[in-house]
């Protein structure tokens, strides 16, 4: 498989700005200064069929049309690199390996929205991919590819590093512009959606690393190829995170929709110790679980969806026969019940609620009504609230107790697991 | 303590000015003073609101909002060890109590001599590395094993 930004995930090696341009780097963006306008670029990415890989998939092209340009107002450009969602850790790799590929690629999408300040939102815990990616910015200022009039073309473009302080919540789009304007991160209603108000009260483009990273090879090999490595509406390739019981987990670039069995078995190395498989969650912690007679799906958006599960971050976490489902629910729920920023009631009651029922079945105190219990909370969770953080909580609720019926019913009803481990999650 | 030195204030403005508002500035001024001091304690706080012309409530609920500001002084040495799916996989529950165990504290606890913190953090993003975590807010440590944690707790603590 042809590799194109992981050709750069070099092991302990961060590109240079010098190494990176010996090796055709910033000949996208000049490819755009010199021949591209606003409107012609935007159309480019539009038939690239690029999805937002932050996890919602938003076709990206189509997000930059909404932003309007006549408002008198600046519009900024925020690269979303809070990467929280647990499973998931391939936009570290991009900015630890190779920063100025995502440099090039915020200076493309900032001159297609005529962008001249963004800000990069990167993770606080994040404490050395922050100081290489401080390092290629200031190397970009140093050699006149940042700053005012670059390449002398009349164009100009700073961009700011700014650090989260720990806090899923401030992955989610609105939260993240809440806590870069120096507040807390609790999520706004939408609408008006960011493209229209979004930073400081402006038009603000929002796109997470990895989507502005392919941005370049879809200028310099064009938007045709692009949009054929993948699948239906689908383009190009994504990053997919793979961890949990595997042989050799890792970041794996692969086509969008590739079946998930082909991940699993042939890239990941298959399970580990040669188990069998139980579960996967395909797509970061939020989305629905998948039996394992359920990876014959292709990974995109869209065929994702139809599973009733989600294509999210890309995060593939996999399960071996001698784990537990009520123990991984319930770390899933702690994780969201200690995320919930707390402004909506379902969220926040709901989490809490469905953590401590959880947390009691697994120390042997189920109740028959429990389950029951579990399902009501998660319909009135659901669909309720400000922001999706209460959906990608309810994905797993539902999924979980669904597809592994008969392992919560023998948890409750015998106060001890059906699979042997006889292991405490700590609370 | 005047937290503002001539030099933490020069530091300061050069934050401030990135941005288009004072407030906004807000969390990079905490990690500064987190990076000189250590911790954000009430008296820092309350120079932070004076400095960007602030309520002090407003400073103290991003204060308390986000994890990585520690209200007291910090332990000198950090283990923050992941506890999200990837990791809870990997066996971190039974790695965080064999840290207690050894550390004699509890996760979230700093011993009385401060010199050790344990903390049990949601997931890093470093999956690949489970069961990981990561040493004083900076290196990340993977494939940890019993053995690989008296490893550290030696090398650590010793030093
Ligand atoms: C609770 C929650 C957490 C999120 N966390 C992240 C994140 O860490 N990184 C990210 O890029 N997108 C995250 N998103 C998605 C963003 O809201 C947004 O869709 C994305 O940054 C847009 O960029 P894209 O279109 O390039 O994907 C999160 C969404 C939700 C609801
Ligand atoms: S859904 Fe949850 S996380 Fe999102 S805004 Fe509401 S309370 Fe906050
Ligand atoms: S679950 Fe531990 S680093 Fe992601």
């Amino acid at each position: 498989m042809e590799k194109l930004i992981s050709k750069y995930f070099v092991p302990g090696k961060t590109f240079s700005i010098d190494e990176y341009i010996a090796d055709g780097g910033y000949q996208a963006i000049r490819t755009v200064f010199e021949k591209l306008d606003s409107a012609s670029l935007i159309e480019t990415v539009k038939k690239s069929n690029l999805r937002g890989l932050g996890g919602a998939g938003f076709p990206c092209g189509i997000k930059w049309s909404f932003v309007p340009q006549n408002t008198g107002k600046p519009v900024y450009l925020v690269v979303n690199a809070d990467e929280g969602e647990p499973g998931t850790f391939k936009d570290k790799y991009i900015i630890s390996h190779v920063p100025h590929l995502l440099i090039e690629g915020i200076m493309i999408a900032a001159f297609a929205n005529n962008v001249h300040k963004a800000f990069i939102y990167i993770r606080g815990e994040y404490t050395r991919p922050y100081q290489a990616l401080v390092k290629a910015v200031n190397e970009a200022y140093e050699k006149g590819y940042l700053g005012k009039n670059i390449f002398g073309k009349g164009f100009g473009l700073d961009i700011v590093v700014h650090r989260g302080a720990g806090a899923y919540i401030c992955g989610e789009e609105t939260g993240l512009l809440e806590s870069l304007e120096g507040k807390q991160g609790r999520p706004r209603l939408k609408p008006p959606f960011p493209a229209v108000v979004g930073l400081f009260g402006c038009p603000t483009v929002i796109n997470n690393v990895e989507t502005l990273s392919y941005l370049p090879f879809i200028i310099n090999r064009g938007a045709e190829w692009f949009a054929s490595l993948g699948s239906d509406k689908n383009g190009g390739m994504r990053l997919f995170s793979v961890s949990g019981h595997v042989k050799k987990p890792g970041v794996y670039e692969l086509p969008l929709g590739i079946p998930l069995r082909e991940i699993i078995y042939t890239y990941a190395g298959g399970i580990r110790d040669d188990r069998r498989l139980k579960a996967v969650v395909p797509g970061g912690l939020s989305a629905a679980i998948l039996k394992a007679d359920e990876i014959d799906v292709g990974m995109d958006f869209d065929q994702l969806r139809a599973k009733q599960t989600m294509a999210g971050s890309a995060g593939v976490i996999v399960m071996d026969e001698k784990t537990c489902m009520v123990r991984s629910l319930l770390v899933t729920m702690r994780f969201y019940a200690h995320e919930s920023c707390g402004q909506c009631s379902p969220c926040r009651e709901g989490t809490g609620w469905v953590h401590r029922i959880l947390e009691r079945i697994a120390s042997g105190g189920g109740k028959s009504k429990d389950l029951e219990n579990l399902s009501d909370i998660c319909s009135f969770m659901g669909g309720t609230t400000i922001c999706a953080l209460a959906d990608g909580a309810a994905m797993p609720l539902r999924s979980y107790p669904q597809k592994f019926k008969e392992e919560f019913e023998y948890f409750i009803r015998h106060g001890k697991s059906m699979i042997e481990q006889g292991e405490e999650v700590s609370a | 303590m005047n937290i503002f030195t001539e030099q933490f204030k020069k530091q300061a403005d050069e934050v401030v000015a990135r941005y288009e508002t004072k407030r906004a500035s807000l969390l990079e001024i905490l990690h500064l003073v987190m990076e000189t001091y250590g911790y954000v304690s009430v008296e820092a706080e309350e120079a932070v609101a004076d400095y960007l012309k602030l309520p002090p409530m407003d400073v103290h609920e991003v204060v308390t909002f986000y994890t990585l500001y520690y209200r007291q002084p910090k332990a000198k040495t950090r283990f923050n060890v992941c506890r999200t799916l990837s990791c809870s996989l990997a066996g971190s529950d039974r790695l965080i109590k064999h840290f207690e165990e050894k550390l004699g504290i509890k996760a979230g606890q700093k011993s009385a001599d401060g010199k050790c913190g344990l903390q049990a953090v949601e997931c890093l993003g470093a999956c690949e590395m489970a069961p990981m975590l990561q040493v004083n807010d900076d290196e990340y440590v993977g494939g940890l094993t019993k053995e690989r944690i008296d490893e550290l707790i030696k090398k650590y603590m010793t030093s």
